[in-house]
């Protein structure tokens, strides 16, 4: 069905969760007010990114009051949000929620933890397991928290699963000045997102955060992607910004009829070579 | 062919939000830092005057007795351009009272305590207003350690230390730092006639080229002699980068408990900001 999404392109404070909740009800209110049905956060929304050993300080657990919270905002509109989870082991996970009609419908763990040049995630952070779509009141969907992205079989899976909308929420960095427009980073995320929606013929709804934290900005520029990889709302470049925008389910029909290629990826093909692959390696 | 190029528009985006949003969010609302009449310092003041208001922007101009009548007329042009609070506090009399005991220093020693009392003066003045100090080394000085540890490498704040001069020199063109400063040739001022390419043996022009393919791209050294830098040269600037490391890095801590900081004890200094 059509619906209106709002992506929140929010400044967390770092280590701040109450902080960082206020200005996520805020932001909840604004998408209620302006008749959104889904609003999207960014990726560790309600903590900042660079947590490092404030991780255990921060995490909250699923029946915690901040999650009871957005929870019980989300009778009002859908909320997808990122916050660290710890599990009942305590085990830590840059974890996000889609909440809606009062209820947790889905749970994501970021299954790619980067670790390299100024990413440090799996020294603090367990990785998660799993990628699922699942169904909400506007489609099948699935979550995708920022590197997962970058894993060409993640949004696979997800697509492969039904989902027609990717949620992808985002902590990204700004670097790589140049001669260019934009930054290395931007650009980058930019074809990502498009050519991602396009192979699998999916929408894409990317919100990525803004503000600094210890010299490193993020860049912001969240984005609305149809499913042939066209943008169609994209929010201000190193700025706060909350875009609004319409969904259109026609869209999506049409993209799948003038480009079946989600009708004909061959599923037993894909299995069969990674099973063997798989045996190969194993040997 | 130059790799430096930048987007100045961007880049001037992104160092103007970080001083704004950096300062404001620890509580303050100022900025202070020291004027030498050099580009680094003006193009940070310019920064600084964009991302907090010129009256938010408290600069600082220290000349030694042996300095050039230039660069404080320099420093005080771009004070009156940018509208910025500008005042003069001469180091000559504590440099040279601590001289006295040690008559015989090498100019190395003096140079050293130059940027260190100007140091002292700028982190008394954050205190006296509240202001963080701003630093002015730029990311091919970093690199070569062509600074004073705890001079005037010290700050809170660097807006330009991830840029290497050749994109000072863009980016202060872009922002209307006056021609006469970025034209001048670039100099330490310790003494007269000196400039910092006689002394360091290479124009920053060369030496960028090289430092953003080693440093940023992390070419291999045949890779960079293939791209048409001397053997010679490569080492010398890999032994400068190497050899002056220390002055990047914190005090290293001797390690006896579990916890022990910036090794197992990790936190942003945005910590809760």
């Amino acid at each position: 069905m059509d619906f209106t999404v709002a992506l929140a392109q929010i400044k967390p404070k770092l280590g701040c969760v109450a902080d960082n909740l206020l200005l996520i009800q805020e932001a909840v209110e604004r998408g209620i007010r302006e008749q959104a049905g889904l609003v999207l956060f960014p990726e560790l929304a309600l903590t900042g990114y660079f947590l490092k050993d404030l991780v255990p300080e921060v995490a909250l657990t699923l029946d915690s009051p901040e999650i009871r919270r957005l929870a019980d905002l989300s009778r009002h509109i859908d909320i997808a949000v990122g916050f660290v989870e710890v599990s009942p082991d305590y085990h830590f996970y840059n974890a996000a929620l889609y909440l809606a009609g009062g209820e947790i419908l889905h749970h994501h763990r970021k299954v790619y933890l980067p670790t390299y040049g100024l990413f440090d995630e799996q020294r603090y952070l367990a990785s998660g397991e799993r990628f699922r779509a699942f169904d909400c009141r506007f489609g099948r969907m699935g979550i995708l928290i920022c590197e997962d992205m970058w894993h060409l079989s993640a949004p696979y899976i997800l697509a492969m699963d039904g989902a027609t909308t990717l949620l992808c929420l985002s902590s990204s960095p700004g670097r790589g000045i140049s001669e260019a427009e934009s930054l290395g980073s931007t650009v980058s995320w930019q074809k990502l997102t498009s050519a991602t929606a396009m192979f699998l013929n999916s929408r894409v709804l990317y919100c990525n955060r803004v503000g600094y934290e210890d010299g490193v900005n993020f860049w912001g520029g969240s984005e609305i992607i149809d499913p042939s990889g066209t943008v169609t709302a994209r929010g201000a470049i190193l700025e706060e910004d909350f875009v609004v925008a319409g969904i259109s389910e026609e869209l999506l029909r049409r993209e799948r009829i003038s480009s079946p290629m989600m009708r004909d990826e061959n599923l037993f093909v894909t299995l069969k070579e990674l099973k063997r692959i798989g045996k190969e390696r194993n040997r | 062919m130059s790799m430096l190029k930048v987007n100045t528009e961007l880049l001037r985006k992104i160092l103007v939000g970080f001083v704004r949003e950096e300062i404001l969010k620890v509580g303050l609302k100022k900025a202070v830092l020291g004027l030498s009449g050099g580009i680094d310092s003006a193009l940070v003041a310019y920064i600084a005057a964009e991302a907090l208001g010129p009256e938010n922007v408290h600069a600082i101009i220290m000349p030694y007795q042996t300095s050039n009548p230039e660069s404080e007329a320099h420093a005080r042009l771009v004070g009156e351009r940018l509208g910025i609070n500008c005042q003069v506090v001469e180091i000559t009399p504590m440099v040279d009272a601590y001289f006295n005991l040690f008559p015989d220093a090498s100019p190395l020693r003096r140079g050293n305590k130059m940027a260190r009392e100007r140091m002292t003066v700028l982190f008394d003045h954050s205190a006296l207003l509240s202001a963080l100090v701003l630093g002015t080394s730029n990311k091919t000085e970093l690199l070569l350690g062509y600074g004073t540890l705890h001079g005037d490498m010290a700050s809170a704040l660097n807006p330009i230390g991830d840029i290497y001069k050749s994109q000072v020199w863009q980016l202060s063109e872009a922002m209307g730092v006056p021609m006469e400063i970025v034209e001048k040739k670039p100099s330490a001022d310790l003494w007269a006639g000196q400039t910092d390419e006689q002394e360091l043996g290479f124009t920053y022009r060369e030496v960028d080229e090289l430092l953003y393919r080693m440093v940023d791209l992390r070419m291999s050294r045949g890779e960079l002699a293939a791209h048409g830098f001397a053997t010679g040269f490569i080492d010398e600037i890999y032994a400068k980068v190497q050899n002056s490391h220390f002055k990047r890095r914190l005090p290293i801590i001797a390690k006896v408990s579990n916890r022990t900081i910036d090794r197992d004890f990790r936190y942003s200094r945005d910590w809760g900001k």
